[in-house]
């Protein structure tokens, strides 16, 4: 695999063009559990990361990421915006040197420190219902060099029958079981789109 | 869905246009920005405040001389991003630092504390106080805790004076704190608010019921009861704010807010049985407001705030003159 800034821009514009097909999948998942907004917030967001992407034409992975992270805290709001904010901000510190991703274990650290960042900020951990269920087997998964969709359907799948313990699900006590958690189906077409690349 | 408005993609920009245009002499709006700053400048710690539009008059209605420096609009039910709220923070900072008063949602927690950090990356000391007055909600390890609801606007009074009189920022913390734990609230609704981006109520309530401990976005509540009378209601919510008291307080500050569809003819009723229970269980009531100051919206029904008061300067704080459009 080889992922220069060409190839990491071509995985976001995937990502923001699945966001917003989905955008009313993800806010009928929050429904039930949040409240109804996530496919919304996150299409916003990725509309922000697309305007400051084509005004500031960064050209470098880590600008790249920088980009992103602010648009996803200064448009999102709630509870993902600074989450998805926090995760990309340590990936764009550990990317500071790096003009080439060659390896799916060298990928899997650099998100190892965007799941330390979502983890520092929001204090989940796996099992709790959110993101972090499928960042966790991700970067494993990528540490081992063995991703596949498989594991990010079933990372997403997983949250379905958990109680929440973090977030406005977690009010619901067991009434959450039965519902995928909505941020975890974001990330999990994060890194559906980042497949190919891989 | 009837409603005044225009766009409803923009409605918060258009109240916040209306707002500073009806009050120029207390505050302004920081330009391109969901900011509200007071006009008056003091030398002492900056307070702000802020969270998701839809429960106004809160927050910027508390913005002016004796409470808030500033406060920071979300969208509809929405927290406000932190690039928003360091704008907010940059222009209450005098040189004392600023203290942000957040209600305890994940949502505002996260973008506040955010916020926190990239001012303090600036070298502004920031501190923050977490308002968790809602007792309808079970405080455990497995949920994010109880929420901030009306009672937030009692600390918005009392740290305002508090900060007016020179307090220091980690001084204003400790009060902070202190006060929250002393105070505890819970609503009552008898239907949902209507966010106009959706179009329909949160949630529904048949015409003959009510539900005790809903939340001010419509988070559900603890029961689910037939409609009944204000003396029943009250006994109610007066009965479970005490249970969350370890020993029983001897004088309070009760404050009945509504929550925004309910008039104040039936808020005055509720105050009158409120005050009738407390009285039968012979606490004495040293402070009164009734009135719209955390609405859900569109929402009936109210909420209930009592505050244990333990130290008589906090009456003090509670009563002294601010320059504000809703206190």
């Amino acid at each position: 695999m080889e992922i220069t800034v060409k190839e990491l821009q071509e995985w976001l514009a995937d990502f923001a063009t699945e966001v917003k097909a989905k955008k009313d999948y993800l806010s009928e998942l929050d429904t039930p559990i949040g409240d109804g907004d996530h496919g919304n917030n996150m299409a916003r967001g990725m509309e922000a990361y697309e305007e400051s992407l084509a005004k500031q034409k960064p050209t470098t992975i880590s600008d790249t990421f920088k980009i992103l992270a602010m648009a996803l805290i200064s448009k999102v709001g709630g509870a993902s915006g600074p989450l998805y904010g926090s995760a990309f901000m340590n990936i764009t510190k550990a990317t500071k040197d790096i003009t080439v991703i060659t390896h799916q274990a060298e990928l899997g650290s650099l998100l190892e420190t965007g799941l330390k960042g979502i983890q520092q900020r929001g204090k989940a951990e796996a099992g709790d219902k959110t993101m972090v269920d499928v960042w966790f087997p991700v970067v494993t998964a990528l540490k081992e060099e063995s991703l596949t969709s498989e594991k990010i359907e079933a990372a997403k799948e997983s949250t379905k029958n958990l109680v929440a313990k973090k977030g406005r699900a977690s009010y619901l006590g067991e009434r959450a079981v039965g519902h995928i958690d909505p941020g975890a189906a974001s990330s999990a077409l994060l890194f559906t789109t980042l497949l190919k690349f891989c | 869905m009837k409603k005044i408005i225009n766009d409803p993609s923009m409605i918060v920009d258009e109240m916040l246009h209306g707002i500073v245009k009806s009050y120029p002499e207390i505050l302004h709006q920081v330009e391109e920005s969901r900011v509200v700053v007071k006009n008056k400048r003091n030398k002492q710690v900056g307070l702000v405040s802020g969270g998701g539009s839809g429960h106004e008059p809160a927050h910027a209605g508390f913005v002016g001389d004796g409470m808030l420096s500033a406060a920071v609009l979300g969208d509809v039910f929405t927290s406000p991003t932190p690039d928003q709220i360091e704008i907010a923070i940059k222009e209450a900072n005098q040189g004392a630092g600023v203290l942000l008063i957040v209600k305890n949602y994940t949502g505002d927690i996260l973008n506040f504390e955010m916020a926190k950090d990239m001012a303090e990356l600036e070298n502004i000391p920031v501190e923050m106080v977490i308002v968790d007055d809602d007792v309808a909600v079970e405080n455990s390890t497995y949920t994010a805790g109880k929420r901030g609801v009306a009672g937030t606007v009692l600390v918005h009074k009392i740290l305002g004076d508090a900060a007016r009189t020179g307090l220091s920022l980690m001084n204003l913390k400790a009060l902070g704190e202190k006060i929250v734990a002393e105070i505890k609230t819970i609503g009552v609704a008898l239907s949902a608010a209507t966010v106009p981006e959706v179009g329909k109520p949160g949630f529904v309530l048949s015409e003959d019921e009510i539900e005790f401990g809903v939340g001010i976005h419509g988070e559900p509540g603890y029961r689910l009861e037939k409609m009944q009378t204000s003396k029943e209601m009250a006994q109610e919510l007066v009965s479970k704010i005490l249970t969350q008291y370890s020993q029983k307080p001897s004088e309070v500050g009760v404050l009945v807010n509504g929550m925004g569809a309910t008039p104040l003819m039936e808020q005055f009723i509720f105050m009158n049985d409120v005050l009738t229970v407390l009285a039968q269980q012979s606490i004495t009531v040293t402070f009164h407001k009734v009135g719209n100051y955390m609405t859900s919206i569109d929402m009936a029904g109210v909420s209930l705030t009592l505050f244990n008061v333990t130290d008589s300067s906090w009456l003090t704080a509670l009563n002294s003159e601010v320059n504000t459009i809703s206190w």
